[in-house]
């Protein structure tokens, strides 16, 4: 059986997508900023495309950027608070402290730069509090930054709450989005954002795509100088190819949204029930505010690594938090931000479902998670000391 | 590229000389659990002969490998041959490990050392 578990990671592009995507390459070749008929052409499917994927967020198609992703755009919404705030004298900026490396790597370069950053606790349940957020909000605070959904943990975020004390203390709100758009619904008015970062390559789209918007009367910084593309925003000749196949996967998404959260909620509560049969284990993350798909468990006396080399070897692809498969010493910020301890966060695996998962395949999945981890453990040191009870069992 | 050899893939999957030897004549165990690796070792020793060793193995697919193809490197070997064992020799019957996990090797040396260690230790005070 093959299992593809690792849609946060990236997901494989919709029919929908590669067809808009070769059509374009085949026809619509032409570059918009041509005067002429084919690049008008093209010029007529991009702006087509906009208005679309603007649609899906209840923006206007004036407030879309495309970039090369949600990296991308992550930069430019934080460049464009900064600037803009440090000419009213604001250097204060708020955010959370399991945001992605986009975020987090931005603030700290903006650190050195002056800025000063509150990150908001994530507590246990990996939820910010409003109460704490609207506490850290002060007179020279010139951005708040908190992500939709968590890419390793999936929880969602209180975005409309934000977005009403953000707009009741006239700081802008920036989002974000990237794990949520096209998986839950989203309504930048109705939740009063005044930026959002998106990639494509998450919601069956390609990748090096994505999008920022901002609200009208933001006057976005630009990353990149050069031409008159994207209203002066973002120069460089248009993805057109990767942007009418984001446009593409955004509407399949967006028209299926309802029913692919009802499957695949369903299957995730299924799978999450499965792996708490294992001992000593523990879901990471609030159970029922999270997104549809993500499941994330930590499992004591064992590393991550081996589970999802393992998981491999029976067809199943995941992913994980532990410090040995990034190559980096620490495990992931996100599980020691929700208090997760390293011995802990190390031994921890990520489920990233997709649309089309049937029950069969979870139970699969559980069966194979419950004999890796039993192996892993088998020849453990750790796992010895615990039941042996020469050492304190962290996850009861 | 894979992201390690199939030696390595070979040993993770299935490792020599898993287990513990309840009676050993040596035991060393080294790293902690923050940092993701912890290796113990177990040797068994006849006459300055290393007759029999296991160990067990908190880590990543390249600490369990390097744990495994270290048991296999000293089985046999005499205690001052053992005790010469390096990391290199580790990573490089395994052909080779990413950069970044060569710490593994470090890892499997030091414990079959400390193993070694122990076992001298205890012959002293015998």
């Amino acid at each position: 059986m093959q299992i593809y578990a690792d849609n946060a990671a990236t997901t494989k592009m919709s029919e929908a997508a590669i067809e808009a995507m070769t059509e374009c390459i085949r026809h619509w070749w032409g570059n918009p900023s041509s005067l002429y008929t084919i690049g008008q052409k093209a010029k007529e499917k991009l702006e087509e495309a906009r208005e679309e994927i603007a649609a899906v967020i209840n923006a206007s198609p004036r407030e879309i950027i495309f970039t090369s992703g949600g990296s991308e755009a992550d930069n430019q919404a934080l460049l464009t608070a900064a600037i803009n705030g440090k000419r009213q004298g604001k250097t204060h900026i708020i955010s959370s402290a399991f945001e992605h490396h986009a975020i987090l790597h931005t603030l700290n370069k903006l650190k050195k730069n002056g800025f000063e950053i509150t990150l908001l606790p994530v507590h246990e349940n990996g939820i910010v509090r409003t109460d704490e957020l609207e506490a850290a909000i002060r007179e020279d605070t010139c951005l708040v930054t908190i992500m939709t959904a968590n890419n390793e943990i999936g929880t969602i975020q209180p975005i409309a709450e934000i977005g009403e004390i953000c707009q009741k203390h006239g700081v802008l709100f920036h989002t974000d989005a990237v794990q949520a758009v096209g998986h839950l619904p989203i309504d930048v008015k109705a939740q009063q954002i005044d930026m959002l970062s998106a990639s494509a390559h998450k919601f069956h789209g390609p990748k090096g795509v994505g999008f920022l918007y901002a609200r009208k009367g933001i006057i976005l910084q630009n990353l990149i100088e050069g031409g008159a593309q994207e209203r002066g925003k973002r120069a460089g000749t248009e993805n057109l190819p990767g942007i009418l196949a984001t446009a593409a996967a955004l509407k399949e998404a967006a028209a299926h949204m309802e029913k692919n959260a009802a499957h695949m909620t369903a299957i995730r509560d299924y799978l999450i029930q499965g792996l708490s049969e294992i001992p000593h284990s523990a879901l990471n993350g609030d159970a029922l505010k999270r997104l549809p798909g993500n499941v994330n468990f930590s499992f004591e006396g064992i590393e991550g690594e081996g589970i999802l080399l393992l998981l491999d070897q029976k067809g199943i692809s995941a992913s994980s938090g532990s410090a040995c498969t990034s190559g980096a010493l620490d495990p992931s910020h996100v599980l020691l931000a929700i208090g997760r301890i390293h011995d802990v966060a190390h031994g921890s695996l990520r489920l990233s479902i997709g649309e089309d998962i049937t029950k069969e395949e979870a139970d699969y999945i559980i069966r194979s998670v419950k004999e890796v981890v039993a192996h892993l453990r088998s020849f453990s040191p750790v796992w010895r000391d615990l039941t042996e009870g020469k050492k304190e069992f962290i996850l009861k | 590229m894979a992201l390690y050899s199939d030696k390595v893939m070979d040993h993770f999957l299935q490792p020599r000389n898993l287990g513990v030897i309840e009676d050993a004549d040596g035991v060393g165990e080294v790293g902690n659990a923050k940092c993701g690796d912890i290796m113990k070792m177990y040797l068994k020793i006849d006459d300055d002969i290393i007759t029999d060793v296991k160990f067990e193995t908190f880590g990543c697919a390249s600490a369990i490998a390097s744990s495994s193809m270290a048991t296999e490197l000293i089985k046999g070997q005499r205690v001052e041959e053992a005790m010469q064992l390096t990391n290199k020799a580790v990573a490089e019957a395994l052909d080779g490990l990413p950069a970044y996990k060569m710490h593994c090797s470090v890892l499997a040396e030091e414990a079959i050392r400390a193993a070694l260690e122990d076992y001298q230790k205890k012959q002293e005070q015998a």
